[in-house]
């Protein structure tokens, strides 16, 4: 079932819950990150974070550590944690001159990996010696804003798109933070022990924005969403082949994959689409529209009004994205973002949660896709 | 709505809905900036290639679009003189209010600041160059994270219909005035 949350009526860019699911942190479009506790069925606002200047653009709390890290247009990066019952911050070092974009944490969380307008990535580490977070910057070949982050489960490699059109996996190796030999993966049989390694590149070939990244759970296979429409899959056990699906659907902005087959992506259309790619014949294909919503008639004069706005607003008979159809589904506007709330014992995804440009965070029952 | 009209308005309004897909971006060129990047063009990657749908050869619309806002521009039917002051001071009316009307630019997009047509000059040195734009809409990504975005795409082919209406109801209260005045001056002699 879909449970539906809302905040406030600003948007809500980004989200991130918990290690225990009772709390989530977002922030709603200013500088401040809000944290909400869940109280039977309602979520109360408990803590408001504000160290940064300008607009916070991604936040992501740790599940191991129960560390948040949140940052923000000011170039800014801030590490949150809970001592007595209060969010103390600490400052991360970034050395970007431009607006930091996404962040993430690492999956073992000892590092954490910072996109920006400056056409970098930095991967943060703790230096104890001096209390901080300091960075290792990867540049080349980034040619323009990085927009997302995905990590590998194996702590190493980094997923990233860009402005510049390309999905790009880089090696994210800190000598201070991980082990002296890592293991090869399914990406590269090159050691991958130097920060900065560019270990693949794809582009679809038209001019889009990649918007969405993300490894699948067993790591083999990475998936992307660009703004050209269309989605895309490279698979390390296929020799690193890629498959592109060009979708009728307006541009996706996120994705996330609840199991190792099933992909659900979603964006400015405002509603999750599920998408199946099959292993062996390396297919990738649209299953279904996860918001099952339909209009709700208000007026008797439904025939009479559909008349009229098809001469008022060009609207063609057969036409799906009139004016009022955007009222269909749950979200109001575009879903910015999708993350896992709880997974299911065989490692997929039971529970999704979307956050949109409406305020809304939205949960999803995907147990049936794992 | 006549027959040529509504095929024109709904390819506008098709690219429109391609076009308004925002997202917020900061300036990658200036610090703790956020700009409207299909205004100050600093980096190639991130416009979108300008769309012109024309009518005939003076109705037609610019779609220029980019990460984070779309500029709109409309060349409003000016069959003759009279139309073409009735435009002009209509569009301008609106423009010098501007600041109320939020989606509205100051002034219209004018030719040497498109891409599109230093290409047409480009290719075709002979050709003349078009006659610009009547009004603009600048819309960016924080218009649409307040406003329903299919609202204001509603919105601009409501005052692409109306704009012609307007203009044609003004100018025959301009001729039927001129032929009562004229009536009256007339029936002195």
């Amino acid at each position: 079932m879909t449970q539906v949350n809302v905040f406030t009526s600003e948007p809500v860019p980004c989200h991130s819950f918990s290690p225990d699911r009772s709390k989530v942190a977002i922030s709603p479009n200013n500088n401040e990150v809000h944290i909400f506790k869940k109280d039977n069925s309602k979520w109360l606002q408990e803590t408001v974070l504000s160290q940064h200047d300008l607009r916070v653009t991604s936040i992501d709390w740790a599940q191991k550590t129960n560390k948040i890290v949140s940052c923000s247009a000011d170039k800014n990066a801030y590490v949150w944690s809970l001592d007595n019952g209060v969010w103390k911050p600490t400052l991360v070092i970034l050395r970007i001159h431009r607006a930091a974009t996404v962040v993430r944490w690492s999956p073992n969380a000892d590092k954490f990996a910072v996109g920006s307008g400056d056409r970098t990535i930095s991967v943060c580490f703790f230096e104890e010696a001096n209390d901080w977070w300091i960075c290792k910057h990867i540049k080349k070949p980034i040619k323009s804003t990085v927009t997302c982050l995905d990590w590998h489960h194996n702590n190493i490699l980094l997923a990233c798109g860009s402005t510049d059109y390309r999905a790009r996996i880089f090696s994210a190796y800190v000598k201070e933070v991980d082990s002296a030999n890592p293991e090869p993966s399914e990406w590269s049989s090159k050691p991958t022990a130097s920060t900065g390694n560019l270990i693949g590149e794809w582009t679809t070939g038209g001019g889009g924005w990649v918007h969405g990244v993300a490894f699948s759970p067993d790591g083999s296979k990475l998936a992307w969403v660009s703004h050209d429409s269309s989605i895309s899959v490279v698979d390390a056990k296929k020799n690193q082949a890629f498959i592109t699906v060009k979708t009728p659907d307006l541009p996706y902005l996120t994705l996330i994959w609840s199991s190792n087959r099933f992909i659900i992506a979603a964006g400015h259309d405002c509603c999750p689409m599920l998408y199946k790619y099959d292993e062996n014949s390396g297919k990738l294909e649209c299953l279904e529209k996860l918001d099952k919503s339909t209009k709700k008639e208000t007026d008797g004069f439904s025939a009479m009004r559909k008349f009229r706005e098809l001469d008022k607003f060009a609207i063609s008979l057969n036409d799906n994205s009139s004016s009022d159809s955007i009222s269909d589904t749950i979200h109001q506007n575009s879903i910015r973002e999708i993350r896992a709330h709880s997974l299911s014992k065989s490692g997929g995804v039971d529970r999704i949660s979307t956050v949109g440009l409406d305020g809304k965070m939205v949960f999803w029952d995907t147990s049936r896709y794992v | 709505m006549s027959a040529t009209l509504r095929p024109y308005l709904a390819a506008v309004r098709k690219t429109l809905e391609a076009a308004f897909c925002l997202t917020d971006f900061n300036s990658q060129v200036v610090e703790r900036h956020n700009k409207p990047e299909v205004e100050v063009r600093g980096n190639k990657e991130l416009l979108l290639n300008p769309v012109v749908i024309s009518r005939n050869d003076k109705e037609r619309v610019l779609i220029e679009s980019s990460i984070n806002s779309v500029r709109i521009s409309i060349a409003v039917k000016q069959a003759d003189d009279i139309e073409r002051i009735l435009v002009h001071k209509f569009t301008r009316f609106l423009m010098m209010r501007a600041d109320k009307f939020v989606i509205l630019r100051r002034k219209p997009v004018s030719l040497s600041d498109t891409r599109s047509t230093i290409l047409d000059e480009k290719t075709n040195p002979q050709q003349q160059p078009p006659t610009g734009y009547d009004i603009s809409f600048l819309v960016t990504n924080i218009h649409t994270e307040y406003m329903n975005r299919f609202k204001i795409i509603d919105f601009i082919i409501h005052f692409m219909e109306e704009i012609d209406k307007e203009i044609n109801e003004m100018k025959l209260a301009i001729n039927a005035r001129a032929r009562i005045t004229a009536e009256e001056f007339l029936k002195r002699f």
